[in-house]
C-alpha cells in the first residue's frame, strides 16, 4: 500500500497538524519509502497468533474508590492544573468561541 | 587532591560519607564542568546548579548529624528532560513544551532526590525521544566528545535518544545520569560515548511523570561510568507506584550487593541471526573478544536462534509511532505548552496550527505514520500484523531462554557515525537500533557495556539481554565483560 498526497492531505487533518501544499508533497515519499519497508511484516505467517497486549504479564489494578486517595492525581488543585495553560481565565481553560 | 568528576557514583557516595570529600565541593566541581562545556557540547538544555548544591548542603547537613545519607547521598546528577521536575522547565526537547513548568515531580526523579542525589541539570535528548543520534532536538544537536583517531575534528553524534546524558557522562559534567529507552534510547547512546546503562524490565521503573513516547516500550534507566554505579542507580529508581498501571508490584532486589563477575553455572547464548552479511569487522570481533571473556568468566556458550529478528524493526516502526499518534494528541495548545492562535482562527485550526508550530519534522513524520496505521481500514493490515509479530519476536526470546540465562550481542551495528551523515535518510536512521528493539518489544531487561575501541579510536559496546526480572543477571554478566575488558578510555579534552 502506498500513499498519495491526498491521503496525506488527510492523515495531517486527522492528525490535527496543518501542513502546507509544499510539506505534504515532500511528506508522500518519505511515508513511502517507510510503508514500503513496514510492508516485509506481511511475509510472517501469524496463523493462530494473538497480538500482544501486555509484554510483561500483570494484572491491571483498581484503586480504592476513594476521593482524593492519591494528593498528587486527586483533585482540588484547580489552580496548580491552571498553571501552565497558554489562556486561563476565571479558573477555566480559555479556547477561542467555538459556539456562535 | 584527585579531580573529584573522575569519580562515578560510589566513589563519591563513600567518599562523601567516609568524609574524604564533602557533597558540596563534589557538586561544584561538577557544576564548573557543567558550565564550561555547554557552549561545546550542548549536553543540557537547563543546567540547575542552584539545584545540586542545595542537595550537596543537605547531604553534608546530614552526614555533620550522623544521620544516613541515602544510596546516592552527594551524587550529583543529569536529568533526561523527558522527566517532569517540579518547579524546572520540562521539555521533552521540543518547541511544544518550551516554557511548561511541572507543578509535580516524576516518581523516578523524586526517588532519585530521596535517596541522596541532586540535579546538575536537564539533560538534551531527541525531540519527544525520537531519534538515534539526539539531531531532533529543538533545542540543538549535543555534540559527542569522542573524535575520530584520524585528527579530524568531525562532530560525532552521541547516540540517541538520550544524546545528553550519554555525552555529559563521558564528558565528565555528570558522574551518572537518567536515560529513557523506548527502542535502544540507553542503550546505542553508551554504546556510543563508551559508558554503561540498562534497561531494566518493563515496569521496574515508574512512568508516571515521564513524557509518554510509546507506553508498552518506554522504560527509564540509569547510564553510568560502570556495572556498579548502574546497579546503585537502578535501585533508587526502580520500585512499585500505584500511579503507573504498568508498574511491577514487587520488591527491588539488592543489585549492588549481589554483584559477581563469577558466571559458573550460567548459559549464555549468541543469537546466530544478529550476525548479519557485511556486519562491521570491528564490531564483529569485539562481539568474538565478548564471547570470550564471559567463557573466562565461567559461562558456557550456546548457539541459539531468534528466528523472527529481522521483523523487530518494522514491527517496532509501527507499533512506536501508533502509540506516539496517540500519547501526543494530549499537545493542543489548550492545557500546556505552546498555543499558535492565527488571526480569526477557531479551535480546529488553532489546534492544527499550535501542533504545525510546536512539533519538529520527525515527530511530525512518526505522528503521521502513526495515524496512518491506525486509521480505519488500515489497522489490522498494519497495526494487528506488527502486535501478532511482537507475539513472536517476545516468544523467540522465551524459546531462547530455555536453552540459555543470558543473551550476548553487539549492541549497535556500527560506532558512533558523524551528525549529518544518516540525518537525510530516515530509514538508515532507524537501522541503527536492529540490535536493540527487539529486547524492548519483549520488554526484557538488557544492558550495553563498553568493549574496546574501534580502529578510529571510538567506543564500542556490547549488549547483554535477561530473563525478565533477571537485571542482577544481565549486571553480572555486564561486570564480567567490564573486568576483563578493562575499558579506561575517554574522549580526550577538546571543549
Amino acid at each position: 500500500m502506498s500513499v498519495d498526497t491526498a491521503t496525506v492531505a488527510k492523515i495531517a487533518a486527522l492528525a490535527r497538524i496543518k501542513l502546507s501544499e509544499g510539506e505534504v508533497a515532500a511528506m508522500v515519499p518519505e511515508l513511502n519509502g517507510i510503508l514500503a519497508w513496514v510492508e516485509q511484516l506481511g511475509e510472517v505467517d501469524v496463523t493462530g497468533v494473538e497480538p500482544m497486549t501486555a509484554v510483561i504479564e500483570n494484572k491491571l489494578r483498581l484503586r480504592d474508590d476513594v476521593v482524593n486517595a492519591d494528593p498528587l492525581t486527586g483533585g482540588d488543585n484547580r489552580d496548580g492544573v491552571l498553571a501552565n495553560a497558554p489562556a486561563a481565565e476565571h479558573g477555566f481553560f480559555g479556547v477561542p468561541k467555538v459556539i456562535e | 587532591m584527585t579531580d573529584l568528576t573522575e569519580l562515578g557514583v560510589a566513589a563519591i557516595r563513600d567518599g562523601v560519607a567516609k568524609g574524604d570529600f564533602t557533597a558540596v565541593e563534589v557538586a561544584e566541581a561538577f557544576n564548573a564542568n557543567v558550565a564550561a562545556a555547554q557552549k561545546a557540547l550542548n549536553a543540557f538544555i537547563v543546567a540547575t546548579p542552584e539545584k545540586a548544591l542545595e542537595a550537596a548542603k543537605a547531604t553534608d547537613a546530614k552526614r555533620a548529624k550522623g544521620e544516613p545519607l541515602g544510596k546516592m547521598g552527594g551524587v550529583p546528577i543529569g536529568m533526561k528532560d523527558l522527566f517532569a521536575t517540579k518547579g524546572v522547565q520540562t521539555t521533552a526537547a521540543s518547541h511544544i513544551l518550551e516554557g511548561f513548568t511541572p507543578e509535580y515531580e516524576s516518581t523516578v526523579s523524586q526517588k532519585l532526590w530521596d535517596a541522596g542525589a541532586g540535579m546538575l541539570g536537564k539533560l538534551n535528548l531527541d525531540q519527544f525521544a525520537m531519534g538515534s543520534s539526539n539531531e531532533t532536538s529543538y533545542f540543538g544537536n549535543v555534540i559527542s566528545p569522542w573524535r575520530r583517531n584520524d585528527g579530524g575534528n568531525a562532530a560525532l553524534a552521541p547516540g540517541g535518544s538520550s544524546g545528553g546524558s550519554s555525552a555529559a557522562v563521558s564528558a565528565r559534567l555528570a558522574p551518572a545520569a537518567t536515560g529513557t529507552d523506548t527502542g535502544g534510547s540507553i542503550r546505542q547512546p553508551a554504546a556510543f560515548t563508551g559508558i554503561s546503562g540498562i534497561k531494566p524490565t518493563y515496569g521496574r521503573c515508574s512512568r508516571w511523570g515521564i513524557v509518554a513516547f510509546a507506553s508498552s516500550l518506554d522504560q527509564a534507566g540509569p547510564m553510568a561510568r560502570d556495572v556498579r554505579d548502574c546497579a546503585i542507580m537502578l535501585e533508587a529508581m526502580a520500585g512499585f507506584d500505584p500511579k503507573d498501571s504498568t508498574s511491577l508490584d514487587m520488591p527491588v532486589p539488592a543489585w549492588e550487593a549481589g554483584l559477581s563477575g563469577d558466571l559458573t553455572g550460567k548459559k549464555v547464548g549468541i543469537p546466530r541471526e544478529y550476525r548479519m552479511d557485511g556486519m562491521d569487522a570491528d564490531v564483529a570481533a569485539s562481539w568474538d573478544a565478548g564471547i570470550a571473556w564471559l567463557k573466562d568468566a565461567g559461562a558456557e556458550i550456546v548457539d541459539v536462534s531468534l528466528p523472527h529478528t529481522k521483523y523487530a524493526l518494522p514491527a517496532y516502526y509501527i507499533i512506536a509511532p501508533a502509540e506516539a499518534s496517540s500519547n501526543l494528541a494530549r499537545y493542543d495548545g489548550v492545557r500546556y505548552g505552546l498555543r499558535d492562535l492565527p488571526d480569526g482562527a477557531g479551535l480546529q485550526d488553532m489546534y492544527a496550527a499550535t501542533r504545525a508550530a510546536g512539533f519538529g519534522a520527525e515527530v511530525k513524520r512518526r505522528i503521521l505514520i502513526g495515524t496512518y496505521v491506525l486509521s480505519a481500514g488500515f489497522y489490522d493490515a498494519y497495526y494487528t500484523q506488527a502486535q501478532k509479530v511482537r507475539t513472536l519476536i517476545a516468544q523467540d526470546f522465551k524459546n531462547a531462554f530455555t536453552l540459555c540465562d543470558l543473551i550476548l550481542a553487539p549492541t549497535a551495528p556500527t560506532a558512533a557515525f558523524g551528525l549529518g551523515e544518516k540525518s537525510d535518510d530516515p530509514l538508515s536512521m532507524y537501522l541503527n537500533d536492529v540490535f536493540a528493539v527487539p529486547a524492548s518489544l519483549a520488554g526484557l531487561p538488557a544492558m550495553s557495556v563498553p568493549a574496546g575501541l574501534n580502529r578510529e579510536g571510538l567506543p564500542l559496546g556490547l549488549q547483554i539481554v535477561g530473563k525478565p526480572f533477571d537485571e542482577q543477571g544481565v549486571l553480572n554478566a555486564g561486570l564480567a565483560i567490564e573486568s576483563r575488558a578493562q575499558f579506561s578510555a575517554k574522549p580526550e579534552k577538546w571543549w
